[in-house]
């Protein structure tokens, strides 16, 4: 059995072809259905978001799997001519595929490295296939690990710290000046789209009290009633200040709304309690030079960008650690997807004795008039002899199968016993090794 | 070797590595909010465990020390300096227990290393107080002061850690230092409750430093002796700051300042008592 992967990313194909193959909801359920009308396919599940169109498979023979999936893929955007698509897809087999899907349901193959979005959408895509039944044993197995993958580089590596966005910057320095926001109090001068996000951010921290200003004053009536603030007139935002620490200002004025003066008047009223200004305005309204004041803690966009960007780049070096995970969980794997080839070589192992025994013992009985009894104890005597025998070979074909010559072992068994399965492993329930970690 | 010596040789080892360790996490380049594993967490909880053998010892090598000379051993330099530090590491397991902050230690753990050091260099040995000297008011007073002064030590490591991060938030240079200071108004904080416990251990010791003085050598208060006069003026510039951050709002970055002010002050009349 073989584990493939046919797809396209934000990497690979711009958003006019990601478009015309996303399958929304609604229609996940025909388009695995369709996937699994195909021969070929034994297994598949099917991840659809704004950024990817991927689709995972279980299939004998690689070659003939990926032709199936590069069909179903193009015939999904049946509008769009094939060479078009097939360009864009990438293709992975075998451990690669394993490292890939990890890699994408920890966020780091995402637009946002590490971003958490993405490892929601990939049980989705699981709970689908599940719903459907396109799944079996080993995509069911690979599905489940690859969640747990995906926790696991959360919680032992730093892909999904350090905030990289400005809104969220923001709010992570601002805890880093005052702690626990719960309590404290911002003032919102401007409505500009960012300034607003920043003070959702901010809302989702329990600050005490959100003031909204505006030149407009319906305009701050209509922003505070959005967003469960309070609105204050234009003129008082100074006074305002000396209650807020945090001001976020984002009000498009075309010169600097606050000085030096204002600022160092709001600092003596606030008795010295620190104060953060946050400037999203461009032209900027917040004079740079009252970073120079004691207590008060002014940054600009271009600041917060700066941030978010070396943010970035300490994500990028925690996911060098990520890898590491994944070559070890897909090596795991790998070795358990290869123990499954025994098992129908193990099947028709024991079919094959079973077989003799039944013949052979049916023949003795025949020639030998036995009580109920002792055929019972016959019958007994002859399975105890078979499982014994059979012992040895079924636990070195089940070892020997994970380990790098598994196919030589495989075919030796075969020409020993002279065995030719016909039973897959899909429809017999597998043995699983015991999982570490 | 005498087991108490051998205590305090073995107390000064750990605190040695533990020291080495904090540093080094200090410097550390990888972060250490979440991760649990790694090398970080690796090195910090290594750091704690050296620092609580030392800990561990240090408070055996005290134990037999008052259990040989039969007296609260803060008379001499070595003995009061030796319980100052082990008092600020008792004051970081409380920290570390009950806030999780561990660059406290790298810190405290330094101090307390250099403070054994230079005990270490003093003499040492048991001397028999004379009569007139040993009363239960030389006890309260030196173990007052020097409690006090590990709280005006605490007041001091918090105003050094604001003023770090207070630098690194204004210049906007983030580092792994900054990831791990904690932020400005919990060090604030630290601040004003280490000058709030350090204030009346003060006074307390003060007051006692007098009732002992009244009974080995008749009289209160003498004010031609400058330790008596420095000692006042500390707790004269104590109270101030204190009344000053409700008033005027000494708080955040001044208050800092005063703490490392304050704590040098201290010190200094530590250093000249005898």
């Amino acid at each position: 059995m073989n584990v493939i992967l046919a797809g396209l990313s934000h990497r690979t194909a711009p958003v006019e072809i990601r478009e015309r193959l996303a399958i929304p909801d609604a229609r996940m359920g025909e388009a695995l259905c369709r996937l699994k009308s195909d021969p070929i396919i034994e297994e598949g599940a099917i991840l659809s978001t704004c950024n990817r169109v991927e689709v995972c498979a279980v299939v004998r023979e690689t070659a003939a799997g990926f032709a199936s999936l590069t069909r179903f893929l193009t015939q999904t955007a049946d509008d769009l001519p094939a060479s078009r698509i097939v360009p864009c897809l990438y293709l992975y087999a075998a451990g690669d595929t394993l490292r890939h899907l990890f890699r994408v349901a920890s966020g780091l193959d995402a637009l946002v490295i590490g971003e958490p979005q993405i490892l929601g959408q990939v049980k989705e895509a699981f709970d689908h296939a599940m719903l459907h039944k396109t799944t079996g044993v080993i995509l069911n197995k690979i599905f489940k690990k690859t969640i747990s993958v995906a926790k696991r580089v959360r919680t032992e590596t730093g892909v999904g710290e350090h905030a990289v966005s400005v809104s969220h910057a923001a709010v992570e320095l601002a805890k880093k000046i005052f702690g626990n926001l719960a309590g404290k109090s911002a003032l919102l001068i401007g409505a500009g789209e960012m300034a607003e996000l920043a003070a959702r951010q901010l809302l989702s921290r329990q600050i005490q009290r959100l003031s909204i200003t505006n030149r407009s004053y319906e305009r701050a009536v209509d922003l505070a009633r959005g967003l469960g603030g309070v609105p204050v007139p234009f003129e008082d935002f100074v006074a305002e200040m000396s209650e807020s620490d945090i001001v976020l200002c984002s009000a498009g004025a075309p010169h600097y709304l606050i000085g030096v003066e204002e600022v160092t008047k709001v600092i003596t009223a606030r008795k010295n309690r620190p104060i953060f200004f946050i400037d999203i305005s461009v032209p900027r309204n917040v004079d740079p030079a009252i970073n120079a004041l004691d207590n008060v803690f002014l940054y600009d966009i271009d600041d917060l960008k700066f941030s978010v960007e070396a943010n970035l780049r300490l994500r990028e070096a925690e996911a060098l650690k990520a890898e590491a995970i994944f070559c070890e969980e897909a090596e795991q794997l790998s070795r358990w997807l290869k123990s499954l080839d025994a098992v129908p070589m193990i099947v028709a192992l024991k079919e094959q004795a079973e077989g003799i025994r039944k013949a052979e013992m049916e023949r003795a009985l025949g020639k030998i008039p036995l009580t109920v009894e002792q055929q019972a104890a016959i019958a007994g005597l002859t399975e105890a002899i078979v499982n014994k025998l059979l012992h040895n070979p079924l636990t070195a074909l089940k070892e020997e199968a994970a380990s790098a010559n598994g196919n030589m072992v495989l075919e030796a068994a075969r020409k020993l016993f002279h065995l030719e399965p016909t039973s897959h492993a899909k429809e017999t329930a597998p043995f699983e090794k015991p999982e570490a970690g | 070797m005498v087991p108490s010596a051998f205590f305090f040789k073995a107390t000064l080892s750990f605190y040695f590595l533990g020291t080495a360790f904090f540093l080094l996490h200090l410097w550390d380049r990888e972060g250490s909010a979440s991760s649990s594993e790694g090398r970080a967490a690796t090195i910090q909880r290594t750091a704690v465990v050296l620092a609580a053998l030392g800990f561990v010892c240090h408070t055996v090598a005290l134990a037999m020390r008052i259990r040989a000379s039969g007296y609260v051993p803060f008379t001499h330099f070595h003995e009061a300096v030796s319980f100052f530090s082990w008092a600020i590491v008792l004051v970081f397991f409380w920290v570390e227990l009950r806030y999780r902050i561990h660059i406290l230690g790298s810190f405290i753990l330094p101090l307390a290393f250099l403070s054994l050091i230079s005990a270490s260099a003093l003499p040492n040995e048991v001397r028999n107080l004379d009569v007139t000297l040993k009363s239960a008011w030389l006890g309260v007073h030196t173990t007052l002061s020097l409690l006090g002064l590990v709280a005006f030590a605490i007041a001091f490591v918090a105003g050094v850690m604001y003023l770090l991060q207070d630098r690194f938030l204004k210049s906007k240079q983030f580092g792994p230092l900054y990831d791990k200071l904690p932020p400005l108004d919990l060090l604030d904080q630290w601040n004003q409750r280490a000058i709030l416990a350090g204030f009346p251990l003060l006074t307390v010791g003060m007051i006692s430093g007098a009732m002992w003085s009244q009974y080995a050598a008749g009289t209160f208060w003498t004010l031609d002796n400058p330790k008596q006069l420095l000692a006042i003026g500390i707790w004269l510039f104590y109270l101030i700051v204190l009344h000053g951050r409700v008033t005027v709002g000494w708080r955040a970055k001044r208050a800092a300042h005063l703490a490392i002010i304050g704590f040098a002050g201290a010190l200094l009349i530590f250093l000249t008592l005898e």
